[in-house]
Parts: structure tokens; C-alpha cells; sequence
């Protein structure tokens, strides 16, 4: 069992999403720090991809920082094994296929388990392609993260069955962004997951307000938040992580 | 050709959003269905025949043949196609299949235009509301294209993201899917993407390789000896191989674009050049660097300006069943110039690129051998280009 299983022990769990290297890696290492200690449960971090089909506007724009800032997949384990001298929250990576699958999914994978990384998220996995990934996530002890969207329907039970760590439910149609309101039947989507396994859930895109953070986990198990934290990076840089310590810790109030 | 999830050998699959996936498995049982049905297929031939002008001719180039002294050459004239190009058999198509399943709006993206305007043609044709994604710097590159979707009552919305070209116009129409799937279909242009998309776009193209195996063994009583075409994301050319594969001793020869050389950055040649990766959906080779992360390509041709290639190509080059060459910017003017003058045919500059890989192997050929070239589009779309290329400012 991995370490993603204490995120779900302290109440309701909050999630944030931070861009490696946006705007560059010690910005990075202050943010997840400040996350931390402000009472983030999980912290996903993301390994910049050049074409992120599945982002908005908002997260696409902190790739395109990150890589232009010169980050590599490398200097990333590198932050994790440094953020590992003191941070204990479990840490997940969220990338795209292509960024494992060039590193090579079992050096990956495996530097994963050895820099101290509890979880996978590939977007652009589904549960028709996990074959690729999941038999090397769990011979090395990483959860790969599955994902449920809103038009998964009949392939909810299918998906939660084996689903390892968490399950990430999509809110809505589209792609990461605010939203102003979120309108998918998500308890019936959550009741089918319950059904079918005892693996928490915790609901992400289009989340930025505590009001919303609060509607999302008191649906499910948490709330994850991606673009508002991004958003903060853009407004402020390298004084970000001040300000993203006082919004997590909003957050997590709003919803423990 | 393929086996479960789309393999070609160990390239295609499904590598998208699980938002999507019940979308795509729709369309493939849509597909499998269709495909086998009379009805449908009496109405695609009426569309092919009556309003995209098919069959289009095998024309032998008599001038062209002689000038070069070696093996006979064909043109097969794609870029006689209603639109002016191969684009409107995939486009009538996919745009019948979703008007089948209920579609009511088709998505689309494009690179030089050719693709959108074919889209936005079966659109207006069969009253479907359209928008076409296509990358700022093509919306500017390509001006009379966006014009024209227009006019046929399209929204052309400029992608700004990326390299603003061909793949974040892919990238951005996948994106718009995701968001609107129940009354949208998203009418890919190219033999790539996830699952069923490759396959699809191959089977409406091969008509193509159909009649070109009809029309030469009326002509000469026998099969060519090549079959070239240019290879962007290969579409034209699939679809003048498909009905080749088994008959191994026609060589099959796909032209990359080699933009300044594939020794240089500045390449779209995804086979000669990139790497076996994921991404749009697929496992193929793309451009990309040590982290994965996909290349800024270039070419002179918006067409071929995509730094991945369909998985069937991928597996054809694998198995050693066709050739994939390079052929440069510069090779590809000079054949965009050279059959202008010798036949009075203008080829799009992506056709350009097969044309140019012709006139260099034609000449070591022996007479009794014959070449077919896929003319895979017209090149009105690109003489303001062109002559720039050659210095004259001239603009459309």
C-alpha cells in the first residue's frame, strides 16, 4: 500500500497542482514546501510537456514557462530527492505519456520508487492503454492514477475496479481551467466508484474557490486545484509560494 | 491490417483523454457498420462520383517521360477533386458517417487549408455547422484558404498556442472535442490520431490506390513499378499504397519533407529524422528532443509542417514494405516549377515533394518501367509563396 493513502486520513483531502520549474526549480521547491506546511494532503507535481493537450490555457502557458526556463526531466528527479530531506506529504507527478515513455518506462517508473514519488498521472493514459504502465507502477510500488470523466458512464466500475491509490474524477466536459460553475451529476458518479472499490476519489478541474472546494469533497474524498495555483505563479513568480501557502491553507479550511 | 485498439505492429493505439473515449469507441462502432452498408456506401459513391468529380484521371505525362529518358511517368490527378485536392474523400466520408450518427457540427483542423476547406465544403454541402482550427501563423501563410472557409460558412478560429502551425491546430481541435463531443465530430485530416482515425481515414482514401490498380492495368495491362507520394501525416499517400501492399514488386515510396535538410533543425522528415514516441493520440515517430518533448518543425509546405507521421507508415517503414525519402525545399520548388513548364500542371507544393523524388529516380529507370505519382493537390494555393520564395513579392 502506498503513502497516497495517509493523503485521505486527515479529513477531506486538498490537492494542489504546481507546474516543475514554473518559473524555475527553487520557485518549485518553495511552493510545494509552503503547500506542505499549509496543510496540503497530496501534491501533484507537473513535468512540463510541450503540447499539453489536455490543459487550458492557464497550465499551458506554465509549461511553455517551465520549458522555456530550460527544466529537464533529470533536474525534476533531482527536486524530489531534495524536497525528500524534509517533506513527508505524498507527491504524485502528472505528465504526458511521451515524457515517461522517451525516458523509458521502467527507468522512469523505477526512479520514481528511488527519488520518493507515490503516483502517476497520465492524462493521455486510458484504461484501453494502461497495460503499458501499470504492470512496471506496481512492480515498483507507484500508483498509477486512473481517471474518470463525466462521460465515462458505463466504463465507471470497469475503471475503479482496478484502480490503484486514488481515482481522479474529471468535474466536467473539456479541458483544466476555472469554471465558474460545475454542473455533472458527480455524486452519481461517485456512488458507482464506491460501489466498486474502497480506493478514495478526489474531484479536479475547474475548482478555484472554497465554496467550490467544499461542494467537490463533501461529494467525494477531495479537491484538487490546478490552474488558480498556476495562475498565482503567473501573477507573482518567485514570490509565489507566500502566497500559494495562504491559499492552500484557505482551502483546506474550507473543506477539512 | 489492424489488430485490437488499432495496432499497426506496435504503432497506433488509443493515447487520449478517457473524456474521449466513449466518443471514439462510438465512432468505431459507427464505422464498422457503415462501412458494410450498402445505403451508406451507394450514398458515398454518389458523393465521390457527382460532386467531388471522381474518378479522377491517370494521366500520362508524355513531355515529363521523354524529357527525363528513363520509366514512363502517371500522374494520378487528385488535384482535380472538387476543392483541388485528396482531402474531400476522406472529408465526404467521415462527414456522411457522422451525419449518420447524429452529428450535427464537425470539427476540423488544418495546415495549409486544404483540409479545412474541404471540411467546411462537406459542411455547407450537407448543412452542418463547421469550425476550423488552424495555427495563426498558417491563418496568415494561407490567407485566401481562411477566406474561402469562410465564405462556405465556416468559423476559422487562429490558434495562437505552440508553434501556432499544423500541430497546435491538432492540439486544439482535440481540446474542443473533449469540451463538446454529443453533437460534435471531430473530422481529422490525416491518417493519425487515436484509434479508429487512422484506419478510417485510410479506408476513404484508398480509393485512390483502387482506381489507380483499375485505370493502369487498363492502360498497360499491368501493375507499376512505383508508387510515390508525398507523407505529412500521409493520408494521399496511404491512400495511394493501400491496394500496393500486397503486391510486393511495386515499390512504395513515401517523400518527407526535408524542409533546409534533414541534417539541420529546420525538418518535418519524421521518419528519417524523429523517434518512436506518444503522442495525438498514437504511438509513431515523431520529432523530438532527449525529454520527449515534441520538435518545433518546419517545411516550405504548411501541408507536411507536422513533426509526427500515421502508425501505418510507421509500420510499413518497419516491416520494409515502403520507402520513406527526404526531399528539401529547394527540390521541391524546382519540381513545383519544373511540371508546371514541361506538362501545364501546377502541383501543391506538398505534391511537389513526390514530384521531386520522381525526376531524380525516373532517370536511372529503364523505359519499360513505370512510375505512378500521386498528385495529391493543385498549386494555385501556392504561387504567392513560391515566387516570394524566388524573391518576387507578389501577394494574393
Amino acid at each position: 500500500m502506498s503513502k497516497i493513502k495517509n493523503a485521505f486520513q486527515n479529513g477531506k483531502a486538498f490537492i494542489p497542482f504546481i507546474t516543475c520549474g514554473d518559473p524555475d526549480l527553487a520557485t518549485t521547491a518553495a511552493a510545494v514546501r509552503a503547500a506542505a506546511k499549509n496543510g496540503a494532503d497530496l501534491i501533484e507535481l507537473g513535468i512540463p510537456f510541450s503540447d499539453p493537450t489536455a490543459e487550458g490555457p492557464v497550465i499551458q502557458a506554465a509549461n511553455i514557462r517551465a520549458l522555456s526556463g530550460g527544466v529537464k526531466t533529470d533536474k525534476i528527479f533531482d527536486l524530489v530527492r531534495e524536497l525528500r530531506t524534509d517533506v513527508t506529504v505524498p507527491m504524485v507527478f502528472m505528465t504526458y505519456a511521451n515524457v515517461v515513455f522517451s525516458y523509458g518506462a521502467e527507468r522512469f517508473i523505477s526512479t520514481c520508487a528511488e527519488a520518493g514519488i507515490d503516483g502517476l498521472i497520465l492524462p493521455d493514459i486510458p484504461y484501453e492503454e494502461k497495460d503499458e504502465f501499470l504492470p512496471l507502477c506496481r512492480q515498483y510500488g507507484v500508483d498509477l492514477i486512473s481517471l474518470i470523466a463525466p462521460t465515462s458512464e458505463n466504463r465507471i466500475g470497469m475503471i475503479a475496479k482496478e484502480a490503484d491509490g486514488f481515482i481522479y474524477i474529471v468535474s466536467s466536459l473539456g479541458v483544466t481551467g476555472v469554471r465558474s460553475e460545475i454542473n455533472t451529476d458527480l455524486g452519481s458518479i461517485v456512488n458507482i466508484i464506491r460501489q466498486n472499490t474502497d480506493v478514495p476519489c478526489a474531484i479536479g478541474f475547474g475548482i478555484s474557490t472554497p465554496e467550490q472546494a467544499k461542494k467537490m469533497a463533501d461529494l467525494s474524498d477531495g479537491a484538487i486545484v490546478g490552474s488558480a495555483i498556476i495562475k498565482l505563479l503567473a501573477k507573482y513568480g518567485k514570490d509565489a509560494p507566500k502566497h500559494i501557502g495562504a491559499y492552500v491553507k484557505e482551502m483546506k479550511d474550507a473543506i477539512r | 491490417m489492424t489488430n485490437k485498439n488499432g495496432r499497426f505492429g506496435i504503432h497506433g493505439g488509443q493515447y487520449i483523454p478517457e473524456t474521449l473515449m466513449n466518443a471514439v469507441i462510438e465512432l468505431e462502432e459507427a464505422y464498422n457498420y457503415y462501412k458494410n452498408d450498402p445505403g451508406f456506401n451507394r450514398e458515398l459513391s454518389a458523393l465521390f462520383n457527382d460532386y467531388a468529380g471522381r474518378p479522377s484521371r491517370l494521366y500520362y505525362a508524355k513531355k515529363m517521360t521523354e524529357d527525363l529518358g528513363g520509366a514512363k511517368i502517371y500522374l494520378k490527378r487528385e488535384d482535380l477533386n472538387h476543392t483541388g485536392a485528396h482531402k474531400i474523400n476522406n472529408v465526404l466520408g467521415q462527414a456522411l458517417l457522422a451525419q449518420k450518427m447524429g452529428k450535427t457540427r464537425l470539427i476540423a483542423e488544418t495546415g495549409a487549408g486544404q483540409h479545412g476547406v474541404a471540411t467546411a465544403t462537406a459542411a455547407a454541402l450537407m448543412g452542418m455547422e463547421c469550425v476550423v482550427f488552424m495555427g495563426e501563423e498558417d491563418t496568415k501563410r494561407q490567407a485566401l484558404n481562411v477566406y474561402r472557409m469562410r465564405l462556405l460558412g465556416s468559423e476559422v478560429i487562429p490558434v495562437k498556442s505552440g508553434t501556432a502551425t499544423l500541430k497546435d491546430a491538432v492540439s486544439e481541435a482535440m481540446r474542443e472535442w473533449t469540451s463538446r463531443i454529443a453533437d460534435t465530430h471531430y473530422c481529422l485530416g490525416s491518417v493519425m490520431g487515436p484509434h479508429p482515425f487512422p484506419t478510417i481515414v485510410r479506408d476513404f482514401q484508398a480509393v485512390i490506390s483502387k482506381e489507380i490498380k483499375e485505370q493502369m492495368l487498363e492502360k498497360e495491362g499491368r501493375l507499376p513499378d512505383a508508387v510515390i507520394a508525398c507523407v505529412g501525416g500521409g493520408s494521399n499517400a496511404i491512400g495511394s499504397f493501400y491496394h500496393f501492399i500486397g503486391d510486393k514488386d511495386v515499390r512504395l515510396i513515401g517523400c518527407e519533407a526535408a524542409g533546409r535538410g534533414i541534417d539541420t533543425f529546420e525538418t518535418a522528415a519524421t521518419i528519417n529524422t524523429g523517434r518512436l514516441g506518444i503522442f495525438h493520440g498514437m504511438k509513431s515517430y515523431f520529432c523530438q528532443d532527449e525529454d520527449g518533448q515534441i520538435a518545433p518543425v518546419y517545411s516550405i509546405s504548411a501541408g507536411l509542417d507536422y513533426p509526427g507521421v500515421g502508425p501505418e507508415h510507421a509500420h510499413l517503414h518497419d516491416i520494409g514494405r515502403a520507402e520513406y525519402v527526404a526531399v528539401t525545399d529547394e527540390e521541391a520548388v524546382q519540381a513545383f516549377e519544373y511540371l508546371s513548364k514541361t506538362e501545364g500542371v501546377i502541383p501543391a507544393i506538398e505534391s511537389s515533394h513526390a514530384v521531386a523524388h520522381a525526376m531524380k529516380i525516373a532517370p536511372a529507370m529503364r523505359k519499360d518501367q513505370i512510375i505512378v505519382i500521386n498528385l495529391s493537390g493543385r498549386g494555385d494555393k501556392d504561387c504567392a509563396a513560391i515566387a516570394r520564395y524566388r524573391g518576387e513579392d507578389i501577394y494574393e
